[in-house]
């Protein structure tokens, strides 16, 4: 019984550590794309820790830059289903704007 | 519309020689093509159906040109597949103008992603126009990636700051103004402390009948801040041309026709040759509109500019694709 209880505790273990970095992607994923579409930036706040690669895709169909008002960012031209991503390696609070329609502006939060 | 009556002043209520109701009437027409033109403050009205009359009728305007904008060349989403084909029919129908066009003024978003290809092709096909000379101006789309160095170099060699100029043709002074550089966050249309002051010098010592015509391609007037359309600092830039008696200010980017008229100036937005945009706050954006396939030609367009020595405003004629 306990070499079964403890066959299944290894098992379960390992299935936990095996999954866990899958869960924490798709977590990670889900938390910091941010999609452009309909000249605005969504979600338009985004809140991650320092470290966090953040991935913008502009869905929309007219092109788009992501540029960050302090100059710590900036995209080349967005065409639809254009990516650019960055890292985050210091907090702070990060705004930025589409520098083709300044009126496009969003923040990501870094804590 | 009756083609066969000519409009006349018939109420003066200001003592203007300005018909405020003709004038609209004018105005309603511009869109499916018509002529207005002013004479020593007194309006009168053509539909295009009776350009050939006014020809015969009057001197032939000492300048014609044609104002294009926003080809977009590069631009390939459902909203219109075939930019090559219609700017081929704005250039086809420059060429069919009554009055040959002495030169063509490019209001910009000439290219859609910046592309050497792009200008390129806008190049080599308004090779096939009878039009030679072309002027033009940036669009936001032109500045992509290297801040529009590429622009420059092809359309404005050696001229200073970011590319702004003027030039004179027959009397009249043209400005070519860069609105879409360095835009701020959140913000609109700028011009800018540095050209601000070039165009101050440049129209100091004008004769005051000198007529102006200033081009640029965000609008210079205020239509839709929520969209973006307008400049910043235009108010600065026209209040430089106060003491003039005639200012035209030709703009594109907003992809649609608009006019309006204060005081010596008349402001007029150009139709895309790529695809239309919404009406300002018609829909949840500006951006590419969808229409039908049959509609898309009678909402992109040209622009034709006439100027009679003497007369107060040039007329602009803006004509349909199909």
């Amino acid at each position: 019984m306990k070499r079964v209880v403890l066959a299944l505790a290894i098992a379960l273990a390992l299935g936990l550590a095996a999954s866990a970095p899958f869960v924490r992607a798709a977590l990670d994923e889900y938390a910091t794309e941010v999609k452009i579409d309909n000249f605005s930036f969504t979600p338009s706040t985004m809140s991650v820790p320092v470290g966090t690669q953040v991935h913008w895709i502009n869905r929309d169909d007219i092109p788009h830059t992501v540029v960050s008002e302090d100059k710590a960012f900036k995209s080349k031209a967005l065409d639809t289903d254009d990516r650019f991503s960055y890292t985050f390696s210091k907090p702070g609070t990060y705004k930025y704007f589409c520098s083709l329609h300044p009126k496009m502006t969003a923040i990501i939060v870094v804590h | 519309m009756d083609h066969n009556t000519k409009d006349e002043i018939l109420h003066d209520h200001h003592h203007d020689g300005i018909d405020r109701r003709g004038f609209l009437k004018c105005m309603a027409w511009a869109g499916t093509g018509a002529l207005c033109l002013m004479r020593g403050g007194v309006l009168q009205s053509y539909s295009l159906s009776r350009l050939p009359e006014l020809k015969a009728k009057d001197a032939q305007a000492e300048l014609s040109f044609v104002q294009i904008s926003d080809s977009h060349m590069g631009f390939n989403k459902p909203e219109n597949t075939d930019v090559v084909g219609t700017f081929k029919a704005a250039i086809d129908k420059i060429n069919a103008l009554p009055l040959k066009p002495a030169f063509m003024l490019h209001t910009g978003d000439v290219s859609h992603l910046s592309k050497p290809e792009e200008f390129d092709t806008v190049q080599q096909m308004l090779k096939s126009a009878s039009v030679k000379d072309v002027f033009y101006v940036p669009g936001e789309h032109d500045m992509l990636n290297d801040d529009g160095q590429q622009f420059r170099q092809r359309f404005g060699a050696g001229r200073q700051g970011g590319g702004w100029y003027s030039f004179d043709h027959k009397g009249v002074h043209f400005i070519g103004l860069v609105n879409v550089m360095n835009l701020k966050a959140g913000g609109l249309g700028n011009l800018g402390g540095e050209q601000l002051a070039w165009m101050e010098k440049d129209v100091k010592h004008l004769s005051k009948s000198a007529p102006i015509v200033v081009f640029a391609h965000i609008p210079l007037w205020t239509i839709y801040p929520e969209w973006g359309w307008g400049t910043e600092d235009s108010a600065q830039a026209l209040s430089y041309l106060k003491r003039f008696g005639s200012v035209t200010v030709l703009n594109g980017h907003i992809h649609q026709t608009m006019q309006k008229v204060e005081g010596n100036v008349t402001f007029h937005t150009a139709a895309s040759t790529a695809f239309p945009q919404p009406n300002p706050g018609t829909a949840p954006s500006a951006g590419p509109m969808k229409v039908p396939a049959e509609q898309l030609r009678s909402l992109l367009g040209i622009t034709d500019v006439n100027y009679r020595r003497g007369q107060h405003a040039l007329a602009v004629v803006d004509s349909s694709l199909g």
